[in-house]
């Protein structure tokens, strides 16, 4: 079994052990410095979860109530932390559970390696138990997947799995792994992958290209700066302070590149898209010079394509260059890692101030303000709003929180108005929009960053896709704050049938339980409430309790969310009302 | 850019690995893309794999397509060409009876004015091959469909670029890294 026999190589220093299969992936996972998994266990892979068992002091193996829980899971540690996240599952169902992780890791660049045990290697295709095709399942949805049928094969993929994961433009990776490989008994040693012969993490970036940007900047009457999730995956915050700093341009950001500047900083100047801010969505159209950086130009940031910026020369700094010119058509393309961009380009930029054109946000801004913000942060109806929750908790925990949001109008409500101060902030599913996200992802982050305050927000809907997750909160007694926004809808479909469906309402409304009485079947410590007066207060005690906390707010049934970009619109139709 | 639909050979240096024509083929898949050809072999490079794919898309489109090719970990390089950038070829096999051959004279005046050669006779049958262009293996396919054809096949396209591509020196660049 657990021989360690080590022999000597021929010629060199290096030991090997000789150990299983399941022995040598646990192995691994300790060699990348991997201290937390996620996952389920079930018959392709108890053999790796028995080792688990043996290694439980080195790597610690949290028990999700779903593999779909343990994928956001990890998704939620990669997001906080930067480092790679970590799912295991069975065969067959097991696998297929973590399909909708795996292809929301994939849409937003997070870098996480899945393990899933398979089938004997004599038994596959034989439509066994449990048994699926797992690598041609997730193939569209992985940066790479690789299936072992040899113990021989796993230090090298699996160190490779990990390269993949983290480098470059980074994105889930699958191994999956034959009972009988996990069994086998082999020669282990480990190195760590340094590079793949067929594979460029990081373009070389062509100085030209630099200083061709720095030019329009510099000429630049309206330069706008729309940064994305890049500016976080290549921690290149200062670089972007820097320049947003010295060229006074500015700056404004996808749901993924939130939280990258703190919130308050002058030149930032909100959200992007659909439900972004009024000013930058208007003056997309009307600036001379669109800078992207880290960004994708997802349909949710453009809208229609045909009016989108089309007055504006187009720089784009860029790490994948499939990106450059997918979707708008780029003037000037700087390829390469953001933080390694911006630090060639600082240099070369005037300083700069453009008032006038910074006024021309803040014009809008009070615009927006009176039509929109004032009335969600401050509201006089009766009914509590959305965006009074997010700011109580602003107010609470200072702009330190970190806020997990879920996927829907109180996803759009917590980036608008959520304040942060730090990066890494801001969690939530902006690509594939996965209801479900929060609550497992919440638990992720809070065991990546214990020191960190984790706020979960999430709609009565998504809450209820991966509602299971409170026994992994229960059990792990991981202190998660939870938030529900219940307004008995799902509010953001409710939202588009009472603009574009003549108010009919199929299939938006929800019954709901008792969400006070769940979590308490779960001893989580859990409160309801309905009336202004009483929100400070349960946000005080949410905050300040040592434990893990579940808040309901019941909040006005039909509110919505705005501005509001029609789909399909332009950009410079966004609506306030 | 044009927007017009054209004819582009996709040339992809690859690993030799399994599932990677599954993960190429999907690109074009989830674009909506039909490929109108497919030929994957070894390459001038030991252990390098060569797909070529044909498709009728517009520039913009291929361009596109490139780029999600290309970003695969265990893709090489992949490059588009149009049909004048190449040399191109394609095979294809006619399997006749083989009483035809003596007592339909005409057909070996077809198979020589084509430059088709005959693989294989027996008693039976005989096999006739023929590389060539599309359009040359379809004239051969008219000429021939009158007398019966018992079967008949054809290959994806191959194509080699009169461009150099370069892939030898981009592996030794990565080994001196």
């Amino acid at each position: 079994m657990n021989t360690e026999t080590v022999k000597t190589k021929q010629q060199t220093t290096k030991t090997t052990i000789r150990i299983s299969g399941s022995e040598a992936v646990v192995k691994c996972l300790i060699a990348e410095g991997v201290d937390v998994l996620y996952g389920y266990p079930g018959g392709a892979i108890m053999p790796v979860y028995d080792k688990l068992y043996v290694y439980q002091d080195k790597i610690h193996h949290v028990l999700t109530r779903h593999e779909q829980g343990a994928v956001h899971a990890a998704q939620g540690y990669a997001r906080i932390s930067g480092r790679v996240g970590v799912a295991m599952a069975t065969s067959g169902p097991g696998a297929t559970n973590l399909i909708t992780g795996i292809a929301d890791a994939q849409i937003d660049s997070t870098p996480l390696v899945c393990i899933t045990g398979q089938v004997a290697s004599h038994l596959l295709g034989s439509d066994a138990f449990q048994e699926t095709d797992i690598i041609g399942i997730s193939t569209p949805v992985t940066k790479w997947n690789h299936q072992i049928t040899k113990a021989s094969e796993i230090p090298e993929i699996m160190a490779k799995a990990f390269y993949i994961a983290k480098s470059g433009r980074p994105g889930p990776v699958l191994i999956d792994i034959t009972k009988d490989a996990q069994f086998e008994e082999f020669d282990f040693q480990y190195k760590k992958c340094t590079g793949v012969r067929s594979y460029i993490p990081i373009p070389k970036t062509d100085g030209a290209t630099v200083v061709e940007a720095a030019k329009l900047i510099n000429a630049a009457k309206k330069p706008m700066i729309v940064w994305g999730q890049g500016i976080i995956l290549s921690e290149a915050e200062d670089q972007l302070k820097a320049v947003i700093e010295k060229a006074g341009i500015p700056s404004t950001w996808t749901i993924l590149g939130a939280s990258a500047i703190p919130t308050s900083h002058p030149l930032n100047m909100g959200m992007v898209g659909m439900h972004g801010n009024y000013a930058p969505n208007k003056l997309t159209n009307e600036c001379d010079v669109l800078i992207a950086i880290g960004m994708r130009f997802d349909d949710r940031v453009t809208g229609d394509l045909n009016k989108y910026a089309k007055q504006a020369k187009i720089i784009h700094f860029e790490i994948d260059p499939a990106e450059i010119d997918k979707n708008v058509k780029t003037d000037v393309a700087v390829l390469g890692d953001a933080k390694a961009s911006l630090t060639q380009l600082l240099p070369l930029l005037e300083e700069n101030s453009h008032k006038e054109w910074l006024q021309k946000f803040k014009d809008l801004y009070a615009i927006e303000f009176k039509k929109v913000i004032e009335n969600d942060l401050y509201p006089t109806k009766e009914r509590l709003t959305m965006g009074e929750v997010i700011n109580e908790i602003n107010n609470q925990s200072k702009g330190e929180a970190a806020i997990v949001s879920d996927v829907g109008q109180h996803q759009m409500v917590a980036c608008r108005y959520a304040k942060f101060n730090q990066t890494k902030s801001n969690i939530t599913s902006g690509g594939l929009g996965t209801m479900g996200f929060a609550l497992p992802a919440a638990i992720g982050a809070k065991m990546a960053a214990p020191e960190r305050d984790v706020v979960a927000i999430i709609g009565d809907g998504g809450y209820q896709m991966n509602i299971q997750e409170l026994g992994t909160i229960f059990q792990t007694k991981v202190p998660v704050k939870i938030v529900v926004l219940n307004n008995e809808f799902l509010g953001m479909v409710r939202q588009w049938q009472q603009l574009f469906f003549d108010k009919r309402y199929a299939s938006t409304e929800m019954v709901n339980p008792n969400f006070v009485a769940i979590a308490e079947g779960y001893y989580i410590e859990a409160k309801r409430v309905t009336k202004r007066e009483e929100l400070s207060g349960a946000i005080k005690e949410m905050m300040a309790c040592k434990d893990a906390y579940f808040l309901e707010v019941c909040v006005e049934k039909e509110g919505n969310v705005f501005p509001m970009i029609p789909s399909g619109s332009s950009v410079s139709d966004v609506r306030l009302s | 850019m044009e927007n017009n639909k054209k004819t582009y050979t996709i040339s992809v240096y690859t690993e030799n690995n399994i599932g990677l024509l599954n993960r190429i083929s999907a690109i074009f898949q989830r674009r909506h893309i039909n490929i109108e050809s497919l030929s994957i072999s070894v390459s001038e490079i030991e252990g390098v794999s060569r797909f070529t794919i044909v498709v009728d898309i517009t520039e913009i489109q291929v361009k596109k397509l490139i780029g999600q090719i290309d970003k695969q970990v265990e893709v090489i390089k992949a490059y588009y060409h149009t049909d004048e950038e190449t040399i191109y070829q394609q095979l294809c096999l006619f399997k006749i009876k083989s009483n035809l051959l003596f007592e339909e004279r005409q057909i070996q005046n077809i198979i020589k004015e084509n430059n088709a050669i005959i693989v294989t006779v027996n008693k039976d049958f005989f096999v006739i091959e023929k590389s060539g262009r599309a359009s040359e293996v379809d004239q051969l396919y008219r000429e021939l469909i009158p007398f019966g054809i018992m079967q008949f096949v054809r290959s994806g396209r191959i194509a080699v670029t009169k461009d150099e591509m370069k892939i030898t020196q981009m592996l030794a660049a990565f080994n001196n890294l």
